[in-house]
């Protein structure tokens, strides 16, 4: 450990997670819960049959406003944002040049002129100067409201059930990947109906000064519903088994979108926008390799984050992540292999520490939320 | 969290001697805290023989794997069978229904720590 625990940043709920007894790592910079007692696997399965409660004040806020905001926000991210209504949210990307990601991230239209950029953690200050060096061209304001906002995220199929008594909102009419203004136990917040866990959800937004107020109300109305404080540990295996991308792991500033089978989110008829030139190009010719998930075959063959795929002795592709998945309960993950070799049904070979085991690729998404 | 009838390794293995020249081997509750929740423990063939410091198996959690390190030379004598269907075991009961295998002593334990000096140990490198 290089980094001394006081040296990394604290969201407000810091302390919260304390008093609960988390276990507490550095993730990124910041010092994150990765679980708290009740573990995992607990976590996991509370998300996915119950609700399990986040916080991620750690991401990034970023308030692009203006006349021009609209058109810097298109010429930024690939997704077609004047498509977006106001009060609607959509998931995409800031692209370099050659089509590989600054990071990936949530678009909120708050307004015609008005855009929250929400950002990795890890990539915040990075992002930011991103599109402040990108934003003299256009007649809009650019802030940075990440040390002002706190964030919690609310997810499971009960959510809406432990969050409505929190709020006059009526929460049911707020579309998935819809979002309010509101209160939420008297305090003001953006209520977003969205998630990284593949199950019905909401995030709050509010004041940093407000978080650990806001966190403790629904930690009450949640807890006799079988609400559980949920950390890192979960919220990873919880994206993994729906196949969500993770900065660092299925994508980066070597991996361009289409390759990461993110081309749902590239809108090449929108008009220019950054990394389009090298997207068509892209597209024009068959991409070298592919974004595939996989099982290995027996039980003791756990695959791990960054493992090389082989074949006949060479490396051929990566694992970008993988786990023991809780839902499934089956040893899977995600890989960058060759494109003859990414068809669900054929079969690679995974070096788990020397040894060359079997792996089959598989349909994803892993796990689908019944509707 | 440290009985006192257990030696212990610098990498949280435990070893409780019998008195008749075998003994069981396991991971500390500080190692099973650390790994998290345990889902796959993979152990040797009864027959085997380790030296003190190889590697005898791996212990799979949901987000981590650990290798095994035996804390002396021996002969595998048994592997937990219960491990295979109820790895949390490891977490729940570390120095009981957690232990991983039944060893016959072939090295001394002279360099094996006792449960205060493993404590001193652990405590250092959780503060």
């Amino acid at each position: 450990m290089s980094v001394s625990v006081s040296e990394l940043m604290k969201t407000p709920l810091n302390a919260a997670h304390r008093a609960l007894n988390a276990k507490m790592v550095d993730f990124g910079g910041w010092d994150m819960p990765v679980q708290y007692p009740a573990g995992i696997l607990a976590e996991h399965e509370a998300v996915r049959t119950r609700a399990g409660l986040f916080d991620v004040s750690h991401m990034g806020e970023i308030r692009v406003k203006g006349p021009g905001a609209l058109a810097l926000v298109e010429h930024l991210t690939p997704n077609a944002v004047s498509k977006l209504a106001i009060g609607q949210v959509h998931y995409t990307a800031f692209l370099y040049e050659n089509g590989t990601f600054v990071d990936d991230l949530l678009v909120y239209r708050e307004g015609e002129e008005e855009f929250l950029l929400v950002v990795n953690a890890g990539n915040s200050d990075k992002d930011f100067a991103w599109v402040q060096q990108h934003a003299p061209a256009f007649d809009c304001t650019v802030v940075n409201e990440s040390p002002a906002t706190g964030q919690i995220a609310l997810q499971g199929p009960l959510s809406l059930d432990i969050l409505q008594p929190l709020t006059k909102t009526p929460l049911d009419p707020i579309g998935y990947y819809f979002f309010t203004h509101g209160e939420v136990a008297g305090l003001k917040c953006l209520i977003s109906r969205t998630g990284y866990t593949g199950e019905d959800g909401f995030e709050l937004y509010c004041a940093a000064g407000d978080t650990e107020k806001l966190w403790n109300a629904v930690m009450a109305a949640g807890t006799p519903k079988g609400l559980l404080p949920a950390g890192l540990g979960c919220r990873n295996t919880l994206r993994l088994e729906c196949k969500m991308a993770l900065y660092g792991h299925e994508i980066d500033d070597t991996i361009h979108a289409l390759e990461a089978g993110l081309g749902w989110i590239v809108k090449l008829d929108k008009g220019d926008f950054m990394g389009r030139d090298a997207l068509l190009a892209a597209k024009a010719a068959p991409a070298p390799r592919k974004l595939v998930g996989f099982k290995t075959l027996e039980k003791r063959d756990i695959a791990r984050d960054h493992m090389p795929v082989v074949q006949d002795g060479k490396q051929i592709g990566f694992v970008t992540s993988a786990a023991p998945s809780p839902t499934c309960g089956i040893n899977l993950g995600l890989a960058y292999v060759p494109t003859e070799l990414a068809k669900v049904g054929g079969r690679i070979q995974i070096e788990i520490r020397g040894r060359a085991v079997d792996a089959d690729i598989i349909p994803t998404p892993f796990y689908k939320r019944a509707k | 969290m440290f009985p006192a009838d257990l030696k212990y390794t610098k990498d949280h293995e435990w070893l409780k001697p019998a008195g008749d020249g075998t003994a069981l081997v396991g991971i500390t509750h500080y190692a099973q805290d650390a790994l998290g929740d345990v889902v796959f423990v993979d152990l040797p063939e009864v027959g085997e023989t380790f030296e003190a410091g190889e590697e005898f198996g791996t212990v799979e959690s949901v987000k981590t794997v650990s290798e095994l390190n035996m804390p002396v030379g021996g002969e595998v004598l048994e592997a937990n069978a219960t491990l295979a269907d109820h790895p949390e075991a490891v977490n729940e009961d570390p120095y009981g229904k957690g232990w991983m295998v039944k060893i016959k002593l072939a090295g001394d334990l002279s360099g094996l720590l006792d449960a205060k000096a493993y404590e001193a140990l652990v405590g250092a490198e959780s503060h």
